[in-house]
């Protein structure tokens, strides 16, 4: 007892203490420690106060200030332990300071602010604080800070006794007119504006001051503010513009007075000002109605015509549009009383009469403004579209006929296909009995079909647009009009001259497909069909392989419904099976195409699950079947079905199978690697159509003559290294087994890479264990004799390269080891190049395996970490190699660099800097190729580092600048281009030399040289001159 | 239905040069990314440098106002001529000459030597006053475009 009264008495000596310090010693520092004695008990505030008393009597203002500085800052920190009845004194001795001084005000605001946050504050108390500041604060003479807090205290105020507030009245609301009347700064404002809003949308009584109050807010209209350079505040000016704006749109009761504003600044010069006023107009419209409007419509019509007639900003024509849209759907939002006039229908019907004029005019010039006004009016409700539609739609058909030539067509027709579009947003068009659209189908199909006979290809180009977007409309083409859409959908695909057409055609037709399935597998699919097999019956000219070539296309296109596809794909097999029986030369890119349009479906069924599965099983053992038969013929009847197993056919066929495989369920895949596995394996041929073949299947037999059969490895690589990681794979110790031991032995380059692959995509998905170590360990064995030396070294790099692209992927721990035997080869007089080269594949994508979309194993920044792992390494076996050896570190080097993110490559090279720029003496094609791309990026984001280099930069760029090959010399001038981005005081000693230097490619025999060569020196010839 | 339009939408109507689509970037064909075959400079290449060029008064190019016209480019590589006829907005333009100056400097620095050695005067500026090639009214002169006052300045100071 008696140690805790020490302890209290010891505490108020320290207390005491502090305060002296604070006061007269001027020690900012002591109020921390005050507060926190008052938080942790040492003392409480009714003690600081008798501490205090003396000095908050004092005579001296700056010593009355001081002290109540100190209470302040005290209260701030503890508010909320005080207790009511503290609060309630406080608050009183607070209000009569608010007569003291001008020293004292600022710290009698503070602590103002810290009661206004206290939960207990009794009622009656908020009410009381404010009425003392409004009455005796000049607020606007204050500096800004202190500004700031009258504003807190009444936003705190705001946020919790919004009932006291109310119960003020108007007077509240003129209260605060008064305090933020004249306020400059943006800090305040953004607050005093959040103010303003609070008042409004919650409900503040505004009494007859609603003017007033929209005057204090709308003198900063439109806000004309650039923050200063450096400014730690961080406040821009498009905060203030959207939260004044808030302000302003905010309610009705403004729109007298604040639509005569924006319509004055809608005129004025600023473009800022007009895009401003014209988004706060779009804003109010979501708070306005038909009454507020009624009296500035036509005003307000006039400014935004005159805009968007006059404008050539594309800017503030999109604003007055959506401005527009806002006023027409305001409008039609509004109910409809009996004895009111329908403001829509005179709105629209004065937009109506000043546009529709402009789109008869025969020059045409106001066409495009009117019709884009028109549409932004007719797209905001039903009613508008109709209103105007129904004037509109007619005149754009007369015009259309009227006018003979296609540009002025294609104007008139994309016009109306705007108009068409806008009723795409409106949906059904059944249940509407009087859609003016339904009553003028037969005039508006006309249209359409005949800008689709027509010889411009650009005004065929909007025809089948609109016909898209005819079709997309439910009920609108009859069964009739829709024959004739496939009708002139076939001839445009097949048989239209000009490629764009033609892709554009088959484009519609995807998109319609899926809308009307039955008449595209019943009407379209036959036809093609029939053109098809026509095309090929006739003599294979050149005309007919082109038209084979579109039918193809034309029937991938339209496969996007399940019911279409099992049409399609039948049809395309079928196809595939004749040319493949044909043995003409031609044939190979006729199977390339048919694998191409098969993939095509492949792709669009791939979301489908039982399209999918439905795809897999009628492709998969076909396209098998085909080259298995194949490949038995060809040690029988040499020339038969050849081109099936040739290299580019087979490649062609890889995405088919993969594509038909990825999106596989696992159940389903299961299913499927159950049979195709075994027919590689073990020959298992029954599950395939057709299986009554000469031989048996053995593609991982030893023979000569089963060279054919071993190149379809490939298939089973698009099929296995496809498959979800989920589905096990039956035998797989063995399938790896074999594909290694293929990889390793066969002569072919093909074949061996092809296994190699296969054997680094299974290995990838395999899942870690004693089983994937035993399985590389012997793949280590098998490389490691064969690199050394023998005939097949060069087999055992490409395997190497694909089992370490496989365990790069996937971070496994053997993948340094092997890296490291490759870098190890770039020393390699023989393999160094090909070694080099390889770095290329283990840095880029891969198109068929070891790619995220067959579900293999990559982790995000493996280039990164690859980077990071063996550049070092790189570097230094660059600087220990020999002369003859150097150029394959630096490619390698560069293909990494090549490969890797930008932003990743910026912060990294400055170090590998030096090598670079010897890397650009190196008379490798690839290494200068990659060196200046790099290059080319550093130039431009780190010219401080790269001005260091100007001499040596300037003078290799020129000097590859006459380099023999095309992409060598375009990359050098980019470079040089590149170059004007260093400091100007750097660049003109050289100006004169580069400049006549370029002169020389501006004569290079390649336009695509020239035209690089006209960028760059054009840009040294202006280094250095005012303005650029 | 057809008539003056009431307001100001009919008088402002001059105020607004006609706008012309721009050619996009010319397509690259699989002969031009041959490494061996020539191309020769053609019609193309020359409108292509030329077409970009600012106009005095608009922040329009010269190809957007049809001030110059591909049709109204005519190249010989073998004899290494040129010749670029453009077409004013309006007549006596009082910048025609800096338009012909922008394209005339912009030729000199873009084309191959051989091309000036023949003789400067072959690039045959020639202005085409044909009162049906005018365009807009009332148009005011603002400010040059940067670019512009630089290419006229630079080549009075190599001259």
């Amino acid at each position: 007892m008696a140690a805790a009264g020490a302890g209290a008495g010891a505490g108020l000596v320290a207390l005491a203490a502090a305060v002296q310090d604070f006061i007269a010693g001027q020690q900012d520092s002591r109020a921390v420690e005050v507060a926190a004695g008052v938080k942790d008990g040492s003392w409480t505030v009714l003690q600081l106060v008798e501490a205090l008393g003396s000095c908050l009597e004092s005579t001296d203002p700056r010593t009355r200030g001081r002290g109540i500085q100190l209470l302040s800052q005290v209260l701030l920190q503890c508010y909320s332990l005080l207790q009511e009845k503290e609060v309630l004194h406080l608050v009183v001795f607070y209000e009569n300071r608010l007569q003291d001084h001008h020293l004292v005000i600022p710290s009698v605001l503070q602590g103002l602010r810290a009661l206004s946050m206290c939960e207990v504050l009794s009622p009656g108390l908020a009410v009381s604080v404010l009425k003392a500041i409004f009455q005796e604060v000049h607020v606007q003479s204050l500096l800004q800070l202190d500004r700031h807090t009258v504003y807190s205290i009444i936003t705190n105020f705001m946020g919790t006794r919004e009932e006291e507030l109310k119960g003020l009245g108007a007077d509240f609301t003129f209260g605060f007119i008064q305090v933020m009347d004249g306020e400059k700064d943006p800090r305040n404002l953004l607050v005093a504006f959040q103010i303003v809003h609070d008042l409004i949308t919650k409900n503040y009584a505004l009494g007859p001051f609603v003017e007033e109050l929209f005057e204090v807010t709308s003198c900063y209209f439109p806000i004309d503010f650039t923050p200063p350079p450096n400014d730690p505040h961080g406040i821009q000016r498009e905060d203030l513009i959207l939260s004044l704006r808030a302000v302003l749109a905010s309610t009705p009761q403004f729109a007298e007075f604040l639509l005569p504003l924006l319509i004055e600044k809608m005129d004025s010069d600023l473009q800022s000002a007009k895009l401003d006023s014209l988004q706060t107009l779009t804003a109010c419209c979501a708070v306005y109605g038909q009454k507020e409007l009624q009296e500035f419509l036509p005003s307000l019509w006039s400014s935004l015509r005159r805009e968007v007639f006059q404008t050539a900003s594309e800017k503030v024509e999109a604003e007055c549009l959506a401005a527009l849209h806002a006023l027409s759907a305001c409008l039609s939002r509004s109910v409809l009383s009996s004895d009111t006039e329908d403001l829509l229908a005179s709105f629209l019907s004065s937009i109506l009469q000043d546009c529709r004029h402009h789109l008869c005019e025969p020059d045409m010039k106001l066409v495009w403004p009117s019709a884009k006004l028109l549409q932004a009016a007719a797209g905001a409700s039903l009613r508008a579209y109709h209103c105007v539609t129904r004037s509109v739609l007619p005149l754009l058909l007369e015009q259309y006929t009227k006018h003979p030539q296609s540009s002025q067509r294609r104007t008139i027709l994309e016009m109306l296909l705007g108009f068409l579009e806008l009723q795409q947003k409106w949906g059904d068009m059944e249940e509407e009995d009087e859609s003016s659209l339904l009553l003028l189908r037969a005039p508006v199909c006309s249209v359409v079909f005949s800008a689709l006979t027509d010889a411009s290809v650009q005004l065929q180009l909007v025809g089948i647009r609109a016909l898209t977007v005819l079709g997309s409309l439910q009920g609108f083409l009859s069964p009739s009009d829709l024959e004739l859409v496939v009708d002139h959908l076939i001839r445009l695909a097949l048989c239209e001259e000009d490629s764009q057409s033609s892709e554009a055609a088959m484009e519609a037709a995807g998109s319609l497909a899926p809308i009307y399935p039955k008449v595209f597998s019943g009407c379209m699919v036959p036809r093609l069909e029939a053109e098809l097999q026509s095309a090929w019956e006739e003599e294979s000219s050149r005309d007919h392989c082109s038209l084979r070539q579109r039918c193809l296309q034309a029937l991938a296109a339209v496969s996007i419904h399940s019911s279409i596809v099992q049409e399609t794909v039948p049809v395309l097999l079928q196809y595939l099976r004749k040319v493949q029986k044909g043995n003409e030369a031609g044939n190979t890119q006729d199977v390339i195409s048919v694998c191409q349009s098969l993939h095509r479906v492949a792709l669009q069924c791939q979301q489908d699950t039982e399209g999918c599965w439905y795809y897999h099983q009628t492709v998969v053992p076909c396209l098998l079947a085909m080259a298995v038969q194949a490949a038995m013929q060809e040690s029988t009847h040499p020339l038969l079905g050849k081109a099936l197993l040739e290299e580019e056919v087979l490649a062609a066929m890889v995405p088919v199978i993969s594509a038909a495989t990825t999106h596989l369920s696992p159940e389903l895949a299961a299913q499927s690697v159950s049979r195709i596995v075994p027919l590689f394996l073990d020959g298992e041929v029954s599950f395939l159509p057709q299986n009554s073949f000469p031989c048996s299947f053995k593609p991982f037999e030893d023979g000569e003559c089963l060279e054919a059969q071993r190149r379809l490895v490939i298939l089973l690589m698009a099929f296995v290294c496809s498959l979800p990681c989920s589905v096990a794979i039956p035998q797989q110790e063995r399938l790896l087994r074999e594909l290694l031991a293929l990889s390793c032995s066969c002569n072919c380059p093909f074949t061996a890479t092809t296994a190699a692959k296969c054997f680094a995509g299974l290995v990838n998905k395999h899942p870690a264990g004693q089983q994937l170590d035993e399985i590389l360990q012997l793949a280590v064995n098998r490389m490691e004799p064969s690199l050394a030396e023998g005939p097949r070294r060069m087999q055992a790099l490409t395997l190497l390269l694909w089992v370490t692209k496989a365990l790069v992927l996937r971070y496994h721990p053997l993948s340094s080891r092997l890296t490291d035997k490759l870098l190890g080869l770039l020393g390699d007089a023989e393999l160094g190049p090909t070694a080099a080269d390889g770095f290329s594949l283990l840095m880029a994508e891969c198109p068929d395996v070891l790619h995220k979309g067959c579900h293999a194993d990559v982790r995000i920044m493996f280039r990164q970490r690859f980077f990071t792992d063996n550049v070092p390494k790189l570097v230094q076996g660059f600087h220990g190699a020999g002369p003859d050896v150097k150029a394959n570190y630096l490619k390698g080097l560069s293909h990494v660099l090549n490969h890797l993110p930008k932003p990743v490559l910026v912060t990294e090279l400055p170090t590998l800097l030096s090598l670079l720029l010897e890397a650009l003496s190196c008379s490798d094609r690839v290494v200068q190729l990659s060196t200046l791309s790099c290059l080319q990026p550093l130039l431009l984001e780190a010219p401080q580092i790269m001005s260091l280099h100007v001499d040596t930069l300037v003078t290799k760029f020129l000097g590859l600048t006459s380099s023999p090959t095309m992409a060598v010399r375009i990359a050098a001038l980019r470079c040089a281009h590149a170059l004007t981005s260093l400091p100007t005081t750097v660049l003109l000693p050289y100006k004169a030399r580069v400049i006549r230097a370029l002169a020389k490619p501006l004569d290079d025999k390649k336009r695509l040289v020239r035209k690089e060569a006209v960028a760059a020196r054009g840009e040294w010839f202006l280094l250095g001159s005012p303005g650029r | 239905m057809v008539g003056p339009g009431p307001g100001g939408g009919a008088a402002l109507e001059n105020a607004n040069p006609l706008i012309y689509r721009r050619s996009g970037e010319r397509p690259v064909t699989a002969r031009e990314e041959d490494d061996e075959l020539p191309d020769s400079i053609d019609d193309r290449e020359i409108f292509d440098l030329i077409r970009s060029i600012n106009d005095p008064e608009h922040p329009l190019t010269l190809e957007e106002l049809n001030v110059v016209e591909q049709v109204r480019v005519k190249v010989n590589d073998a004899e290494s001529t040129v010749a670029v006829e453009f077409t004013p907005t309006i007549p006596h333009c009082s910048m025609a000459t800096l338009i012909g100056l922008s394209i005339k400097v912009k030729l000199i620095r873009s084309l191959p030597e051989r091309f000036k050695k023949m003789n400067s005067a072959r690039l045959d500026l020639g202005e085409e006053r044909n009162a049906n090639m005018c365009r807009g009214k009332n148009r005011r002169v603002t400010k040059l475009p940067t670019d512009c006052f630089n290419l006229y300045s630079k080549w009075r100071r190599n001259q």
